[in-house]
C-alpha cells in the first residue's frame, strides 16, 4: 500500500505541484479563514482581534440586537418577493419569447442587460427614478395628478420594495436567459404528442415542461439565492441601508461592524450565524447538482 | 375505423415545397406504409394527416369529412413517435391516462381503457415506472399505448422501430402487425426499412422527393417496381442494374449490353417496344438461379463469394457482364470456378433509360 | 402532366382566441421591455440635461438643451469626497485591477481543471468540493482574516493585494468551468500523448490549451463582467490608491455635499456600466452559456 502510493505520487507528481495553488487558496483561503472568522466570534474582540474565549456571549448580544434582527427580516422579505417574482417574470418570459416572436433576439438583449451591469449602478438607477422629488413621483404630479405617491425609497414601511424592484431588474433576465435555453432543448416530438393528446398549452408548460427543466430551475433558484445572500453594493448605493434602519441587511451589518463600528467578535458571529444558514441550504443542492454521476469516471 | 384521403396536398416549409400535389386514398382498416429515403418528406406528410403541420394546398378527408384544418385531437387519431415522446416526469400510469384526464373523462372509464391498453401491451406491471427506467422497447410500448387508449381510428408511426436494436425490432413489428389485427383501425406507417415495410403493409407507399412513386400490394411493389428507384431501393441484397439496348435476334426480342445477350420474348412488356430502344435491365440476385440441367444456361466465372448465412451471395462475371446472384450453400459455387446460371426473365424488370419507368 | 384544379382553399381558418393569444404576448412583453428600459432611458436623457432643466422634475423628457458638459465633468471633475479627479481614475484602477486578475484566474481555473479531469490525484475531488462550497459563501465570513493577513504581509489595500482576493474569489467558478469543459473532450487524446511519452505541462501546452479557446471565452466574459462590476472586494482590498469605477461611483454619487449633481451622476453611472454592456452586447449567446455552463454541470 505505502509503496504502491509512493509510485502512484510520483507519476502523477506534477499533477500533484499543479494543484498545489488551489490547495493552498482552499485551505489558507477558504477554510482557514472560515475557522478565523469562527474562532473570533467566541472572543470578545471589538477593535482588534483577542484570543479570550467568551462563549457563546457574542451570539447572544447578536440576536439582542435589534439591527441585526430587523436586518434577517429584511432579507427574508428581499428573498421572498425577490425569488417568486424573478421566477415568474423570467419563466413567463421564456415562455412568451419561446412562441416564435417577432424580434426575439431584441427580446432576449433588453431583458438580461441588467445582469450584466453592476448592482451598484442598479441600485443607483433606481434610487434615482424613484426619487420623490425629482422622479416618477415628480413627473406624474407634473402631469397634475398632485395626489400621486411614488415615495418608496424614502418611505421606512416601501424601502424593502424599491430594493426588490431594483433586484429583480437585475436578476429576471438570469432565470429568462436559463429557462429559454431550457425550452429550446426540449425535443419537437413531445410538443407534436401533447397536441395529439389535446393538451392546452399553458398546461404543457405547467404539467410537462417546467418539470423537465427542474436542473434549470434549480440552477437559477441557486444562483439568486447566492446573490441574495451577498447582497450589500446594492443596498449601500440604493438607500445605504435607510431610512433609519429600514433596509438594513446582514451582509451590511457585518461590514459596519468590521469596519466602521469596529466590533469584531459580533461582526464575526453574524457571519457565522450566515455562514452555517447557507451551509445548510445549499450542501444538499450542491451535492445532488454537481457531484452525482458527474465527472469523469476513473 | 375510418378512411383517409389526401386530395392534391400540398406541404411546405417556407419557400421550399416537401409534399407535392399528392393524392392518396386509404381504405377504412388498411395498413399502409409509407417508405422512403431519409428526407423525403414522410414524416412531414405523416404530421401533415395528424394536423401537426399545415397544408399549403389540397385537403385531407376522414370517412369524405374534411379535416383540414380540424384540431389534432378532434381529429381521432394516435400517434407513435420515433424518439417516443413520452413526458419524461410522469410515471406510465400517467402517460397513458393525460390525454384523457385533460378531456375531463371519467375517472372508472380512464382506469378501465388504461387496464385495457396496459394488458394488450403487456405493460400492466411497469405502470408506477418514469420512462427514464424503461428499456427502449418498453418505452415504445408505452408510446404505442398513449395512442390505444385515444380510441383512435387512424394510428400514424412515425419511425417506431428506428431507434430499437434488431431483435426487439422483429419482435415489436410481429406485435403491431398483430395488434392492427386485433384492432381492425386504419395504420399508416412510416419507415425507411424495407423489411418492415414489407412485412406489415397490406399496401406500401414508395416516396421520392415528396411525390409517390408506386403504391401497391408488397409483392407487386418488389416484384413489379414501377421504376429504377423502387427497383433499387426495395431488396436486399440489391438489384443488379444494367444499362444496354434490346436488339432483334433472329425472331424474337433480346437485351444486349456487350456482349452479353438475353432472351426476352418472354418478358411481359406492358408497352410496345421496338429493337434499338435503350433500356435499363433490373435483376434481382435471387432471379438468377443455379442452372439444373436445363438448356438456356449462360456460363460465368465466379469472382467472389459473400456467405450470407442461409444462402451464399455470388458475384460472377458473365460475357463481360458482372452480376450477382444467389446460389445455395451445397450448389459448389467457390470463388474462380465457372458456375452456370439461369435467369427468369418473367421476373426481371425492364426501364426505360431516360424515364426510369417501367416498360 | 395536367394539373388539376385545387379542391380546396389552403388557408387556415382565422381563430380569433389566436390572434388574441398573439396581441397578448406581445403587449406583455413589450411592456416588459419598456420597464427593463426605463432604467437605461431615463439614465441617458438625463446625463444630457443642464441641472436647471432637472429641476423641473421631468425624467422622461428629451433634453431641450443637448449638452455633454456632464459626461465630461464625470469624467475629468466630480468629486470623489475631497478629491475631484473624476471617474477616469476610477476607470484606469479597475483596468490595472481587471487585467491581471483575468489573466492569473484564467490560467489558474485553466490548470486546476485539467489536473482534475485528466489526472489522478488524491484527495482533489474533496479540495474542489470544498472550493465549490466555499464560492456559496458570503465573502463577509472570510473578509476580515483576510485582510489581517494581507496586513501581516504587506500587500492589504496594494494592487497585488485586490488582485489575489480576485483570483481567490474566481477560482471556483473557474476552475468549475475548465473541469467540465474538459471532461468533455475524449480521454483518447490524452492517453495517446502520454503513450508517446508526453508529460504534464506538455500535454497541457500542446494539446488541451489549443483546444480551450471556447471555454476561454467564456470565462473571460464571465470574469471581465464580474471583476468589473465588483464593489464589495475593491471598497475592502483595493486601498485608497487603487479604488475600482464602481466604488468611485458611488462615492461620486453618494458622498457628495451640497445638491446633487445628478445629470453628472447619471453619466457617471453610464461611464461605469460601458465596459459590462460592451461585453455583453458583442458577446451575445456566449454570455448567456457562461451563466449557464458556469452553474450546471456541463
Ligand atoms: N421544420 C422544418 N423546416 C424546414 N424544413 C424542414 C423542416 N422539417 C423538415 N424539413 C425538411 O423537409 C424534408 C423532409 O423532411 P421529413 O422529416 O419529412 O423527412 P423524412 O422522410 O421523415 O426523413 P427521415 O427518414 O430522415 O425521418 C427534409 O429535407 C427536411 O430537411
Ligand atoms: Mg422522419
Amino acid at each position: 500500500m505505502g509503496a504502491e502510493f509512493t509510485r502512484h505520487v510520483k507519476r502523477n507528481l506534477v499533477a500533484y505541484i499543479a494543484l498545489l495553488p488551489m490547495a493552498a487558496v482552499v485551505i489558507f483561503a477558504y477554510l482557514g479563514t472560515m475557522a478565523w472568522s469562527v474562532r473570533l466570534s467566541f472572543s470578545s474582540s471589538k477593535l482588534l482581534p483577542r484570543s479570550d474565549f467568551v462563549g457563546l456571549n457574542q451570539y447572544v448580544t447578536l440576536f439582542d440586537t435589534s439591527r441585526w434582527l430587523t436586518s434577517l427580516g429584511n432579507l427574508a422579505v428581499i428573498a421572498f418577493f425577490f425569488l417568486l417574482i424573478c421566477f415568474v417574470l423570467g419563466c413567463l418570459l421564456a415562455i412568451f419569447i419561446d412562441q416564435n416572436v417577432r424580434g426575439e433576439s431584441l427580446f432576449r438583449t433588453v431583458f438580461l442587460y441588467p445582469y450584466a451591469m453592476s448592482f451598484v449602478v442598479a441600485g443607483l438607477i433606481w434610487q434615482w427614478i424613484l426619487n420623490p422629488d425629482l422622479g416618477i413621483q415628480a413627473t406624474m404630479r407634473g402631469f397634475g395628478f398632485s395626489g400621486f405617491v411614488l415615495d418608496w425609497v424614502v418611505n421606512p414601511r416601501m424601502v424593502l420594495y424599491a430594493v426588490i424592484l431594483a433586484t429583480v431588474w437585475h436578476g429576471s433576465g438570469l432565470v429568462m436567459a436559463l429557462i429559454l435555453a431550457g425550452l429550446r432543448g426540449i425535443d419537437g416530438e413531445i410538443w407534436r404528442a401533447t397536441r395529439i393528446d389535446g393538451i392546452p398549452a399553458w398546461r404543457v408548460y405547467l404539467s410537462i415542461v417546467l418539470p423537465m427543466l427542474r436542473p434549470m430551475i434549480i440552477t437559477s433558484l441557486v444562483l439568486l439565492s447566492i446573490s441574495i445572500v451577498k447582497m450589500y453594493d446594492v443596498v449601500v448605493a440604493m438607500t445605504n441601508g435607510g431610512p433609519g434602519t429600514a433596509s438594513e441587511v446582514p451582509a451590511k451589518f457585518i461590514m459596519d461592524n468590521l469596519f466602521e463600528r469596529a466590533n469584531i467578535g459580533l461582526a464575526t458571529a453574524a457571519s457565522t450565524v450566515m455562514l452555517i444558514t447557507v451551509l445548510m441550504v445549499m450542501a444538499p443542492v450542491i451535492y445532488s447538482q454537481y457531484f452525482r454521476k458527474s465527472g469523469r469516471a476513473a | 375505423m375510418s378512411s383517409v384521403s389526401l386530395e392534391s396536398l400540398d406541404v411546405s416549409y417556407g419557400n421550399v415545397q416537401i409534399v407535392r400535389n399528392l393524392d392518396l386514398n386509404i381504405r377504412d382498416g388498411e395498413f399502409l406504409v409509407l417508405l422512403g429515403p431519409s428526407g423525403c418528406g414522410k414524416s412531414t406528410l405523416l404530421s401533415a394527416i395528424g394536423g401537426l403541420t399545415d397544408v399549403s394546398g389540397g385537403r385531407i378527408l376522414f370517412n369524405d369529412k374534411d379535416v383540414t384544418w380540424t384540431d389534432p385531437k378532434d381529429r381521432g387519431i394516435g400517434m407513435v413517435f420515433q424518439s417516443y415522446a413520452l413526458y419524461p416526469t410522469m410515471s406510465v400510469e400517467r402517460n397513458l391516462s393525460f390525454g384523457l384526464r385533460i378531456a375531463g373523462i371519467d375517472r372508472a372509464i380512464i382506469e378501465k381503457k388504461v387496464k385495457w391498453a396496459a394488458d394488450l401491451l403487456q405493460i400492466a406491471h411497469l405502470l408506477d415506472r418514469k420512462p427514464s427506467a424503461l428499456s427502449g422497447g418498453q418505452r415504445q410500448r408505452v408510446a404505442i399505448g398513449r395512442a390505444l387508449v385515444r380510441d383512435a381510428d387512424i394510428f400514424l408511426f412515425d419511425e417506431p422501430l428506428s431507434n430499437l436494436d434488431a431483435k426487439l425490432r422483429a419482435e415489436l413489428r410481429l406485435e403491431i402487425k398483430k395488434l392492427h389485427k386485433t384492432l381492425k383501425s386504419t395504420m399508416i406507417y412510416v419507415t425507411h426499412d424495407q423489411i418492415e415495410a414489407l412485412t406489415l403493409a397490406d399496401r406500401i407507399a414508395v416516396m421520392k422527393d415528396g411525390i409517390i412513386q408506386q403504391l401497391d400490394t408488397p409483392l407487386n411493389v418488389y416484384n413489379k417496381p414501377a421504376n429504377e428507384f423502387v427497383g433499387s431501393f426495395l431488396g436486399s441484397p440489391a438489384m443488379n442494374k444494367v444499362e444496354g439496348a434490346l436488339v432483334a435476334d433472329g425472331d424474337h426480342l433480346s437485351f444486349a449490353a456487350g456482349d452479353f445477350r438475353l432472351d426476352v420474348s418472354r418478358y411481359p412488356f406492358t408497352q410496345k417496344v421496338e429493337s434499338g430502344r435503350k433500356v435499363v435491365l433490373g435483376l434481382r440476385p435471387e432471379h438468377i438461379l443455379p442452372a439444373s440441367g436445363s438448356a438456356a444456361a449462360i456460363e460465368g466465372k465466379v469472382s467472389l463469394v459473400e456467405p450470407m448465412g442461409s444462402s451464399i451471395l455470388a458475384w460472377s462475371v458473365f460475357d463481360g457482364l458482372s452480376l450477382s446472384h444467389l446460389v445455395g450453400q451445397d450448389d459448389g459455387c467457390e470463388a474462380d470456378r465457372t458456375f452456370a446460371v439461369t435467369i427468369d426473365v418473367q421476373k426481371a424488370s425492364f426501364f426505360d433509360v431516360e424515364t426510369g419507368w417501367r416498360l | 402532366m395536367m394539373r388539376q384544379a385545387k379542391p380546396a382553399v389552403a388557408r387556415r381558418p382565422l381563430n380569433y382566441q389566436e390572434v388574441w393569444g398573439r396581441v397578448g404576448i406581445y403587449a406583455f412583453l413589450g411592456v416588459v421591455a419598456l420597464f427593463f428600459l426605463l432604467p437605461l432611458y431615463v439614465m441617458l436623457v438625463t446625463s444630457f440635461k443642464s441641472m436647471d432643466e432637472i429641476r423641473l422634475g421631468l425624467i422622461f423628457s428629451l433634453p431641450r438643451q443637448f449638452t455633454i458638459d456632464a459626461w465630461v465633468k464625470a469624467w475629468t471633475s466630480a468629486c470623489t469626497g475631497l478629491e475631484c479627479t473624476g471617474l477616469r481614475v476610477g476607470f484606469g484602477n479597475s483596468v490595472k485591477i481587471l487585467v491581471p486578475s483575468v489573466v492569473v484566474s484564467i490560467l489558474l481555473g485553466a490548470v486546476n481543471g485539467y489536473a482534475l479531469s485528466f489526472w489522478k490525484v488524491k484527495g482533489a475531488n474533496v479540495l474542489f468540493a470544498c472550493l465549490l462550497l466555499g464560492s456559496f459563501i458570503p465573502y463577509q465570513v472570510f473578509i476580515y482574516p483576510l485582510v489581517r493577513v494581507y496586513a501581516q504581509t504587506g500587500i492589504y489595500g496594494s494592487l497585488a493585494g485586490i488582485v489575489l482576493t480576485h483570483v481567490i474569489f474566481g477560482m471556483p467558478v473557474m476552475t468549475l468551468l475548465f473541469r467540465n469543459y474538459y471532461s468533455g473532450l475524449p480521454i483518447e487524446l490524452f492517453k495517446a500523448a502520454r503513450i508517446d511519452g508526453a508529460g504534464f505541462w506538455k500535454i497541457f501546452v500542446s494539446i488541451i490549451l489549443p483546444m480551450s479557446a471556447p471555454i476561454a471565452i467564456v470565462a473571460v466574459i464571465m470574469q471581465v463582467t464580474a471583476i468589473w462590476n465588483d464593489f464589495l472586494l475593491g471598497l475592502v482590498f483595493a486601498g485608497r490608491e487603487n479604488l475600482p469605477m464602481t466604488v468611485q461611483l458611488n462615492n461620486i454619487v453618494n458622498t457628495t455635499t451640497g445638491e446633487r449633481a445628478y445629470n453628472v451622476n447619471m453619466a457617471a453611472t453610464v461611464l461605469t456600466s460601458l465596459v459590462p454592456l460592451a461585453v455583453y452586447l458583442l458577446s451575445g449567446r456566449w454570455f448567456v452559456r457562461g451563466i449557464a455552463s458556469g452553474a450546471v454541470k456541463g
